[in-house]
């Protein structure tokens, strides 16, 4: 279990093959990238800022997985957030997940998004080509969140 | 005859409270440290009620029914939660990472 908050970008198949870690036991991985759209509410983003609250956001995350750990049948879990000046088509988030058959796979890596969403310390800032605005949470995170 | 407790000493709790993203934004600050009066159990609500008090952007965006989350030494938190001398206590927008 890996949680990695981070300012540089990340490479999936790096990562996932450390994941694996050569476990012969494993028979499905999950993951999930979320990355910067250009376009926001009609607004064209020229550029994202990602904040988040030192010292919380680790033990936020590491519960998450937790959880996740405790409600599915799963082998592994990685969580790597960035944060810091992002631009349009960058990643920011990756959740894999390892088990033995697809299913616990699947749905641990939606439960571990939905709960990020909604408890773990990231804010967005956006950059507009003329000012900035801050993300405003969605209530559809909250509903995603309360499904589990 | 017996002695009433004094409670003209009654102690003084003193709290970090930490601002994040637009609520720092908004206030101007990222954190103060707070003295509260322990004679009544302080807890989060007791510090938002506090600032709220301030009236201009504290009153509004504490206004209760404005989304603010909160958490304590790093947990998220309800209103309702104690709080004890030397805690951080954070306040901030609802989060939106991911």
């Amino acid at each position: 279990m890996t949680v990695r908050v981070q300012t540089a970008d990340f490479d999936i198949g790096a990562e996932i093959a450390q994941l694996r870690g050569g476990d012969p036991g494993v028979g499905a991985i999950a993951s999930f990238i979320g990355t910067v759209r250009d376009v926001n509410d009609a607004s064209t983003i020229t550029g994202l800022m990602l904040e988040h609250y030192p010292g919380m956001t680790e033990p936020a995350l590491e519960e998450i997985v937790a959880e996740a750990r405790s409600r599915f049948d799963i082998c592994d879990a990685l969580v790597i957030h960035r944060v810091g000046a992002l631009k349009p088509g960058d990643q920011i988030v990756l959740v894999a997940i390892t088990s033995t058959h697809r299913g616990a796979a699947f749905e641990a890596c939606e439960f571990v998004m939905d709960a990020l969403k909604t408890r773990a310390p990231f804010w967005k800032k956006e950059r507009l080509p003329d000012g900035e605005r801050w993300v405003e949470a969605r209530a559809s995170d909250d509903e995603a969140a309360r499904r589990w | 005859m017996a002695r009433m407790p004094d409670t003209s000493l009654s102690t003084r709790v003193s709290v970090r409270v930490v601002y994040l993203a637009r609520l720092r934004d908004v206030f101007g600050s990222s954190g103060e440290t707070l003295a509260l009066d322990d004679s009544n159990a302080p807890s989060v609500d007791a510090i938002v009620r506090a600032l709220r008090e301030r009236g201009g952007a504290w009153a509004h965006e504490l206004a209760p029914d404005r989304a603010v989350r909160f958490a304590v030494n790093h947990r998220l938190a309800q209103r309702t939660q104690a709080v004890a001398d030397g805690d951080e206590v954070a306040i901030f927008p609802p989060v939106t990472g991911g």
